[in-house]
């Protein structure tokens, strides 16, 4: 299979004005088409900075990012970024909303158009194509966001703790509507998480980072026996407490 | 592969009948509005009557305070010289444009200093001074600047407005949510995207604060410099009232005023349900309203 990320030796470093943060230390590991990779680590470790240099906000200290053998320059389509919280803007219906990054990227055509609104039938949002947010619950908001994201036909989906602002009913609901839609649209995806749990049960593999500065310690190849691969599923397999377990350990977390 | 099951129910809104209780509260939120309503009216019929009772009876005297039915009797009199719409119309369009001038600049400065972090650190000690100078004291300045007319009135006017609304338009920017922008980076948006798209849209009930505040402020600013300058407007009768000792052409004149701001006060919040009404914003906003 081929690579679709590939990351080589990458450092960052912050400057401020108290001084410099090393915030990544030698990163390396590559991501392959269709895998659902999950960076975990204790809080701090530099896994949202990660995500940042992954979708072209954030330039690298060092080393080499490649998405699809193409250095990163900038903001990309080939990647779609989700946020903590789902920033549905709270002045625009909801399809307005999922336009927001095809108006922005000025690719708004019919066809498009026609596409999000398929996308909303197939995800049940269609019927509030014309509500605002503040009239859709919390998983229905998370859904959207991911509908805005999918619009602009990203390969790559980056989930910056994208279920954290959740409660956790919602949160298992969630990542279960998510998981599906992504694995239905096919797409790679990258989510950093503080929640194990949350990792293990949606991952095909659990890259466990160090304190900052951050280094990847240890990778994981998650394989649980369950029929359904879905994440609600999954956490009732039998290896599932052995990879919490092992991944706790990791962690190596003090309060 | 997709389950509607598992995803969260859309919120279903129930019609129930209206129970006894609930109509009971009903009906007395609406009594306790009219009463609200009612008693505002009340206190107004009876400052007026009370006015006009003890001037009539001598108990004040009508040459220095007035009284309602000399009021009414001057604005028949200006009415009927032609001077009373003449002199209206001038000070309410020296505020309009005051205040639309002042708003847009304003708003255009606010854009400017967000836009570029250097020139907003530069001017800030700048910003400092002028907002807590008295911009009244300005006035003579204007005078012999631009000369006593309506443009040193204007100017009077953008003086006293222009930084309040550059300072809580620029407030209004830099509180968006940072999260919110980075959305529409990473969507590849350019620096007057994040403005269109989320700043302007995210600040506007700071945008309507701005104007709400403006309003009043564009008729200080009329007012003050048609004390100082004008030949006619309403600035213009108080101060004249005042010299000659025509109390009646002074209160008059005030009363005026009143209704007119009242008015052009109306007219902002009008045109924030207006917009408010085109988005989503309504609803949260309705409680803020006045």
């Amino acid at each position: 299979m081929n690579s679709v990320v590939e990351i080589n030796d990458l450092n960052m470093t912050y400057q401020s004005p108290n001084g410099e943060v090393h915030a990544l230390d030698n990163i390396s590991f590559s991501v392959t088409d269709g895998e659902f990779i999950a960076i975990v680590g204790p809080s701090g470790c530099g896994k949202s900075t990660l995500l940042s240099i992954l979708s072209g906000l954030l330039p690298p200290t060092s080393g080499q990012v490649l998405l699809y053998g193409e250095p990163i320059n900038g903001p990309s389509k080939k990647t779609g970024y989700m946020l903590q919280k789902d920033h549905l803007f709270e002045w625009r219906s909801i399809l307005k909303n999922i336009l927001l990054g095809v108006e922005i990227q000025k690719a708004l055509t019919p066809e498009v158009e026609k596409r999000a609104i398929q996308f909303l039938q197939t995800y049940g949002l269609y019927e509030f194509r014309n509500k605002y947010p503040e009239q859709l619950s919390g998983g229905m908001r998370q859904r959207a966001a991911l509908i805005r994201t999918l619009v602009t036909d990203p390969q790559i989906l980056l989930l910056d703790e994208a279920f954290s602002a959740l409660d956790y009913q919602t949160r298992l609901v969630v990542n279960e509507d998510i998981y599906k839609i992504i694995k239905k649209e096919n797409k790679t995806a990258i989510l950093v998480t503080h929640d194990i749990a949350e990792a293990i049960s949606m991952a095909d593999r659990v890259i466990v980072l160090s304190q900052r500065p951050g280094t990847v310690k240890q990778i994981y190849d998650i394989q649980l026996s369950c029929e359904l691969r879905t994440p609600l599923h999954c956490r009732e397999a039998p290896e599932f407490r052995y990879y919490f377990q092992k991944i706790w350990r990791e962690l190596d977390i003090h309060v | 592969m997709y389950n509607p099951a598992l995803a969260s129910s859309p919120p279903k809104q129930q019609v129930k009948p209206i129970s006894a209780a609930h109509k009971r509260y009903l009906q007395d939120l609406r009594r306790h509005r009219v009463l609200v309503r009612a008693t505002q009216l009340m206190i107004l019929v009876l400052i007026f009557a009370l006015w006009e009772i003890l001037a009539r009876a001598s108990i004040i005297d009508p040459f220095i305070t007035s009284q309602p039915s000399r009021i009414l009797r001057t604005i028949t009199t200006l009415y009927q010289e032609g001077a009373l719409f003449n002199h209206i119309g001038i000070t309410c369009l020296e505020t309009i444009i005051g205040f639309v001038l002042g708003t847009i600049i304003g708003v255009g400065c606010a854009i400017l200093l967000w836009w570029s972090k250097f020139l907003s650190e530069v001017s800030e000690p700048y910003l400092v001074v002028l907002n807590s100078l008295p911009k009244i004291a300005l006035g003579p300045i204007f005078i012999v600047w631009i000369g006593a007319g309506p443009t040193a009135i204007i100017v009077m006017t953008l003086a006293i407005s222009l930084i309040v609304t550059i300072l809580e338009v620029l407030s209004g920017f830099l509180g968006v949510d940072k999260e919110k922008v980075k959305l529409v980076q990473i969507f590849g948006g350019s620096k007057f995207q994040i403005l269109t798209k989320v700043l302007l849209p995210a600040s506007f009930p700071n945008i309507i604060n701005a104007l709400k505040v403006n309003v009043g402020l564009s008729w200080v600013g009329v007012i003050v410099g048609e004390f100082l300058v004008s030949r006619a407007g309403l600035g213009y009768l108080i101060v004249y009232g005042g010299q000659v000792f025509k109390l009646d052409l002074v209160m008059t004149s005030v009363v005026i005023l009143a209704i007119a701001a009242t008015i052009m006060y109306k007219g902002v919040v009008q045109f924030e349900q207006f917009v408010l009404s085109k988005t989503g914003l309504k609803q949260r906003e309705e409680k803020n309203l006045i």
